[in-house]
C-alpha cells in the first residue's frame, strides 16, 4: 500500500506563488525577459488582507518607455522601503492587448514569509 | 435580357469563372474535392460551387426575375492536393449578400449542405474559410474574450490551469463538489464538467450546482486565488439551457460550458448571447467533431468548426493537445490555434491556413489543451500553446497518489516552472526533464507526479495529416 501524504491547502499570490521565492538574479531575469518583450513595468502594493481585490494601490505611475533593469529594481526598493507591511508586484502592461504578460509578487509583506533579497 | 432556355446546362459554363478576381467582401472557401471518375475538374468544382449557392440541377424560368451574375457562387481557381493524385482544391467565391448577418448557422447550411450528399462528388471536405470583416462584424462572437478573461479571473503571465472531474459519470453532488474543492484548493484555477454530464438520475444539476458553488467559494476563501468550475448548461433544450445558466449566475459562479456542436450553433450563439448579457464566461467542448472533421477526405476541418465558434461565441474551446491521448497534427493544431486567438492571421500552407484572416476588433478565444496529458508534457504544452491556452490534466490531476489536491499542487509547480524558465530564456522542449527535476526538489507533490507518469506517452502516427509533401 503507498504511503499518502497530507496535502495543506497554501494561501497564495497567483503566478509564481507555487515556486521557492525567486532569488534576486531569478528576479532580475524575470525584469529583462519583461523589457526584451517591450512590456511597461508597473508596481502596485497592497495590505495582505486586500489581496484579492481587482485593484492594487499603484506605486507612482507605470514607467513607459523604461528599459533598464536597475531603474525598475531601484523603484521596487523604494516601494518596499516605503510599504514593508504590504505585498509589492510588478505588473508588465502590454497596450497591444491591454492585458498584463507579466504579474508576480516580487516581495511578500513582512510578517508573513516575507522575500528578501 | 437572356431568354429562358429551360435544360439542363453545364455547371462550369456559369460558375467557372477562373478571370475572376475575389472582393474584399467576398466569402471565400477552399474544397478538397474528389469527383466520380471521367467527370472534368472545372465540371466537378463548378457544381460545388453552384450546389452551395444559387444553383439548380435544372434551369428554371424564377432565375431570369433575379440578377445571378450578382447572387452567383464561383470556383475562381483549381489546385492539385500535393502528395494526392485522385483530390483537387477548390477555391469558390460567395457574395456577402448570401448569407444573412450574424449567422454561422446560414454560412454552413449552404456551404456544407445538400452539395455534400451531390453525386457527383465521391468525396468533399470544407478545408477553410475566408470571413470577410464585413461579414465578421456583425457577429457578436466570444462573450468576453481573452482579455477580459484574465481580468474577471485575476489570471496573468501563465497558461490557466485546469482539470476535468473524474470519473465523469457516477458520482454523488456532494462527492462530485469534494473533488472540485480537492483540485481547487491544491493550485487549479478551473475545474471542468465532463461533456457527458448534464443532469442524470445519479446527480441532477440543481444539486451539483450547489455544492460546486460552495466548492469554489471555499477554495477562494482558503486560497486567495480566483476559482471556477465550467458548470455544463447543455440540455435538451435552449429553454433548460437558459434556465440553468441562470441558476449559476444566482450563485455567483463566473463560467459555464456548452458542447456547441451536439448542441448546435443556434444554441451556441443564444447561450453567447445571453453570457455577454450576463457577464459570465462560456466554456466550449467539441464532442462530435472527430465525426466531422477526421476524415482528410470527406467532412469539414476542425480550422473551419473553430472559425464559425469564434464567430458564433465562446471563450475557451478545446483544440486538443499535440502530445496527449487525442488526434491532433502539431503544424494544423498551431494554424487553427491562431485563427482562436490573434486578430490577423496570413495564408499559411504549411499550417493548413488557405486565406489571410482578419479578424478585426473581435475578442480571442483561449486554446484548451485537454485529454492524456501529465507533469512530463508540461514543459512542452507551454512551449506549444503559449500563455493563452488551458491546461487541463484530468487523470494527470486526480491519479495522483495522494489525491486531487497534491496533483493539483504538482501540476501548478510544473506550471510555474516551466513559465520562469521559459522567460529565462530556456529551452522548454530540449530541457524540460532538468527543468522539472530541479522544481521537483521543492516540491514532493511534483517529484512523485513524474515518477508516477514517468513512463505515459501516446506516440500514434496522426490520421489527419496536412497536405504537404
Amino acid at each position: 500500500m503507498s504511503v499518502t501524504g497530507d496535502y495543506h491547502t497554501k494561501n497564495t499570490l497567483e503566478t509564481f506563488s507555487f515556486l521557492p521565492a525567486l532569488t534576486q538574479e531569478e528576479v532580475y531575469a524575470q525584469i529583462n525577459y519583461m523589457l526584451s518583450q517591450g512590456l511597461t513595468p508597473g508596481i502596485e502594493h497592497e495590505a495582505p488582507e486586500n489581496a484579492m481585490d481587482n485593484y492594487w494601490t499603484m506605486w507612482k505611475l507605470p514607467f513607459f518607455g523604461e528599459t533598464d533593469l536597475n531603474n525598475v529594481v531601484n523603484e521596487l526598493e523604494s516601494c518596499r522601503r516605503e510599504y514593508p507591511d504590504h505585498n509589492i508586484r510588478l505588473t508588465g502592461y502590454d497596450n497591444y492587448t491591454q492585458s498584463q504578460g507579466v504579474n508576480f509578487v516580487v516581495f511578500k509583506a513582512q510578517g508573513s514569509s516575507s522575500r528578501v533579497w | 435580357m437572356a431568354k429562358f432556355d429551360s435544360g439542363v446546362k453545364e455547371y462550369r459554363d456559369l460558375y467557372w469563372t477562373p478571370d475572376y478576381t475575389p472582393l474584399d467582401t467576398d466569402l471565400l472557401a477552399c474544397f478538397k474535392v474528389v469527383g466520380q471518375a471521367g467527370v472534368p475538374r472545372e465540371e466537378v468544382a463548378a457544381a460545388v460551387a453552384a450546389e452551395s449557392s444559387t444553383g439548380t440541377w435544372s434551369t428554371v424560368w424564377s432565375e431570369l426575375l433575379t440578377d445571378l451574375e450578382y447572387y452567383k457562387g464561383r470556383t475562381y481557381r483549381i489546385e492539385d492536393v500535393p502528395g494526392d493524385k485522385e483530390a483537387f482544391y477548390a477555391f469558390i467565391a460567395y457574395p456577402l449578400d448570401l448569407f444573412e448577418e450574424g449567422s454561422v448557422v446560414n454560412v454552413l447550411t449552404s456551404l456544407v449542405g445538400n452539395v455534400f450528399g451531390f453525386k457527383a462528388l465521391r468525396s468533399l471536405r470544407l478545408e477553410d474559410i475566408r470571413f470577410p470583416i464585413a461579414y465578421i462584424k456583425t457577429c457578436g462572437g466570444p462573450p468576453a474574450g481573452i482579455q477580459l478573461e484574465r481580468d474577471r479571473l485575476n489570471k496573468y503571465g501563465r497558461p490557466l490551469l485546469g482539470a476535468t472531474i473524474k470519473p465523469k459519470l457516477g458520482l454523488s453532488a456532494k462527492n462530485y463538489g469534494r473533488s472540485v474543492y480537492e483540485c481547487l484548493r491544491g493550485g487549479l484555477d478551473l475545474t471542468k464538467d465532463d461533456e457527458n454530464i448534464n443532469s442524470q438520475p445519479f446527480m441532477r444539476w440543481r444539486d451539483r450546482w450547489d455544492f460546486v458553488a460552495d466548492a469554489i467559494h471555499k477554495a477562494e476563501r482558503e486560497t486567495g486565488e480566483r476559482k471556477g468550475h465550467y458548470l455544463n448548461v447543455t440540455a435538451a433544450t435552449p429553454e433548460e439551457m437558459y434556465k440553468r445558466a441562470e441558476y449559476a449566475k444566482e450563485l455567483g459562479m463566473p463560467i459555464i460550458m456548452h458542447d456547441f456542436l451536439t448542441g448546435g450553433f443556434t444554441a451556441n450563439t443564444g447561450l453567447a448571447n445571453w453570457c455577454r448579457e450576463n457577464g459570465m464566461l462560456l466554456h466550449i467542448h467539441r464532442a462530435m467533431h472527430a465525426v466531422i472533421d477526421r476524415n482528410p477526405h470527406h467532412g469539414i476541418h476542425f480550422r473551419v468548426l473553430a472559425k464559425c465558434l469564434r464567430l458564433s461565441g465562446g471563450d475557451q474551446l478545446h483544440t486538443g493537445t499535440v502530445v496527449g491521448k487525442l488526434e491532433g497534427d502539431r503544424q494544423s493544431t498551431l494554424g487553427f490555434v491562431d485563427q482562436l486567438r490573434e486578430s490577423f492571421v496570413p495564408e499559411d500552407r504549411s499550417r493548413g491556413i488557405f486565406f489571410d484572416q482578419d479578424w478585426g476588433s473581435m475578442p480571442g478565444v483561449f486554446a484548451v489543451a485537454s485529454g492524456g496529458i501529465h507533469v512530463w508534457h508540461m514543459p512542452a504544452l507551454l512551449n506549444i500553446f503559449g500563455d493563452d491556452s488551458i491546461l487541463q490534466f484530468g487523470g494527470g490531476t486526480q491519479g495522483h497518489p495522494w489525491g486531487n489536491a497534491a496533483g493539483a499542487c504538482a501540476n501548478r509547480v510544473a506550471l510555474e516552472a516551466s513559465v520562469k524558465a521559459r522567460n529565462e530564456g530556456r529551452d522548454l522542449e530540449r530541457e524540460s526533464k532538468d527543468i522539472l527535476t530541479a522544481a521537483a526538489q521543492h516540491s514532493p507533490e511534483l517529484a512523485i507526479a513524474m515518477e508516477t507518469w514517468k513512463e505515459i506517452v501516446f506516440e500514434f502516427d496522426t490520421v489527419d495529416k496536412l497536405d504537404v509533401q
